[in-house]
């Protein structure tokens, strides 16, 4: 044993020291982010008190702060904070799940079937032209007030990315495995089941981060046209009243709501490419 | 290993390709001719290398033969029946990796027997029985990513055999592996074909591997592919691939057939220097 050690010292103190540099190199690039955060604040903060900048139009951290404080305590005008939150996250959801299986589906079809992409390519064009953010008020006037006119504002923002993601990745699966499968015994049904569906869902996945970006921004907006709930609504409301730390605030919680089903989607990724090796599946 | 000769009076041909011709749109859409007026017979459990220049069109015979394609001229038959589609008596295995990433290995080779309506538990059965043949028993918890190049080759071999075929289509399938390991693999070929009774058409560029592997050997013209000259293997079976290349006799058929073969090669090469000036 004493031999061992003599001879693994230098090469263990080695390893030491280059985890010692990742450890501090890590805690560096942690402590970097926070400074950054923290000068960024405190600047706003610094100059909107002394002036330079003016508090009623760009507000001013501590008041944003104090406004959230406020919510959560003693809920919005509009209801508490967390029924805000549920309406918009419910909204958004709904939409995003009806969007992703649209999109799924029809692109998964139309990617194996040459007649119906033929049939409908045109008109899928044609409508993911349209800046989808201009149905917002249309749907309103369809379906009221109520959470269905934003489901569906997220409903349309959702889908293209999903369906021409779907799409792609039905018509680039892999020709071999296409043709190892049929060679197998397997049947046009089993093809697409088993062998153009996992090849896709890569490509769907890429497309699921940015599509729940997009549900959300649908259901926002669609608030903020018209609602009676929602973190949209509470935007809409600060607004009016001239309230900007009312704005900010309202949108620090949407990124916080964002990121964390970010978060959420990001783990379901991982248990679903486990047959993926590590270093490819990460796109970042 | 019992030899049958092809042209015998009475016997079914394995696989009869009779002016065989494949042509193929190209996306500037003017029309390319993979193979002309082929052909070939195959009798029933024999082993047939094919070799040829590169890109002269081996690889669509195979296509022909599996049903993946359709010939252009001229008509495919297997065991007497013309091909429409896939036979399910068809084995191929492919030159890329054609195992599926998102499958375990166990769940790969099952794949044939669950794809034509076997049982879960029986397929498993088989699977295993394979997996073991192949030296893979104790990986078959793996995702294909975590295995070599030989041992995915090897998943590859046991998801084909495993569905039984009576014809065994090869496409260069151990072209992308290191020269040591394709010498086990071929022993391991040999090995796992020496029971089954089936026949084989095996492409490929490597004359040695051909050689060391087959009964017959045909050598494919530059393209579009028809058949130049066919060469008997009169080397004793069973045999191991590394031994048989040192034997007085496998040197002479090289030199019988590379005189041939090289001809070729050498037309294809000037062509693609012609392309490329």
């Amino acid at each position: 044993m004493p031999l061992e050690t003599a001879v693994a010292a230098p090469a263990a103190s080695r390893t030491e020291v280059r985890e010692r540099a990742a450890r501090n190199r890590k805690v560096g690039v942690y402590g970097a982010r926070a400074a950054v955060l923290a000068g960024f604040l405190g600047l706003w903060e610094v100059c909107s008190r002394t002036g330079v900048i003016d508090p009623f139009n760009f507000s001013q951290p501590s008041r944003i702060w104090d406004q959230i404080r406020q919510w959560v305590t003693h809920g919005t005008a509009q209801g508490s904070l967390g029924e805000q939150i549920g309406y918009t996250l419910y909204e958004a959801l709904t939409g995003w799940v009806l969007g992703v299986v649209g999109g799924v589906l029809l692109g998964i079809a139309l990617g194996r079937v040459r007649f119906l992409a033929d049939v409908f390519g045109p008109y899928i064009k044609v409508l993911n032209a349209i800046p989808r953010i201009v149905l917002a008020p249309i749907f309103l006037i369809w379906f009221g007030l109520g959470p269905a006119s934003k489901v569906a504002s997220a409903v349309v923002l959702v889908f293209f990315p999903v369906f021409f993601n779907a799409f792609q990745g039905a018509r680039e699966v892999d020709r071999n495995l296409v043709a190892n499968a049929r060679i197998l015994g397997a049947s046009n049904r089993k093809v697409t089941l088993q062998v153009v569906v996992p090849a896709a869902t890569t490509w769907i996945f890429t497309s699921l981060h940015v599509s729940f970006g997009f549900a959300l921004i649908g259901a926002i907006v669609g608030e903020y046209i018209g609602a009676t709930k929602g973190l949209g609504l509470m935007v809409a409301a600060a607004q009016g009243t001239f309230n900007a730390a009312g704005v900010y605030a309202a949108m620090t919680i949407l990124a916080v709501v964002a990121l964390f089903t970010e978060g959420l989607l990001t783990f379901a990724e991982k248990r679903l490419f486990r047959w993926k090796p590590a270093d490819a599946g990460d796109g970042r | 290993m019992v030899h049958v000769d092809p042209h015998e009076a009475g016997a079914v041909p394995a696989i009869e390709l009779t002016g065989a011709t494949k042509r193929f749109r190209t996306p500037s859409g003017t029309l390319h001719t993979a193979v002309r007026e082929l052909d070939l017979t195959v009798a029933p459990g024999e082993f047939v290398a094919v070799v040829g220049p590169t890109g002269c069109g081996k690889s669509t015979t195979l296509t022909l033969v599996s049903g993946l394609e359709e010939p252009t001229e001229g008509e495919v038959r297997v065991y007497g029946e013309p091909v429409s589609g896939i036979n399910g008596h068809v084995g191929f295995v492919f030159q890329q990796d054609a195992v599926f990433p998102w499958r375990t290995v166990l769940s790969n080779v099952m794949a044939g027997p669950r794809f034509r309506g076997v049982p879960a538990d029986e397929a498993r059965e088989r699977a295993r029985d394979w997996l073991s043949r192949v030296g893979l028993s104790a990986f078959e918890d793996r995702y294909p990513h975590q295995l070599s190049g030989g041992m995915r080759k090897r998943v590859a071999l046991a998801q084909t055999f495993v569905n039984d075929p009576r014809i065994l289509l090869m496409d260069e399938p151990f072209s992308a592996l290191d020269v040591q390991t394709r010498a086990l693999m071929s022993d391991q070929l040999l090995e796992l074909w020496a029971g089954t009774g089936s026949s084989v058409v095996f492409v490929t560029h490597d004359l040695d591997e051909a050689i060391a592997l087959a009964d017959r050997v045909v050598v494919m013209t530059a393209g579009p592919a028809t058949v130049k000259e066919v060469f008997t293997v009169d080397l004793p079976r069973p045999r191991s691939v590394e031994a048989v290349r040192l034997q007085p006799r496998f040197v002479e058929l090289y030199r019988e057939i590379w005189a041939s073969l090289g001809e070729e090669v050498r037309i294809t090469r000037e062509r693609g220097a012609g392309r490329a000036a």
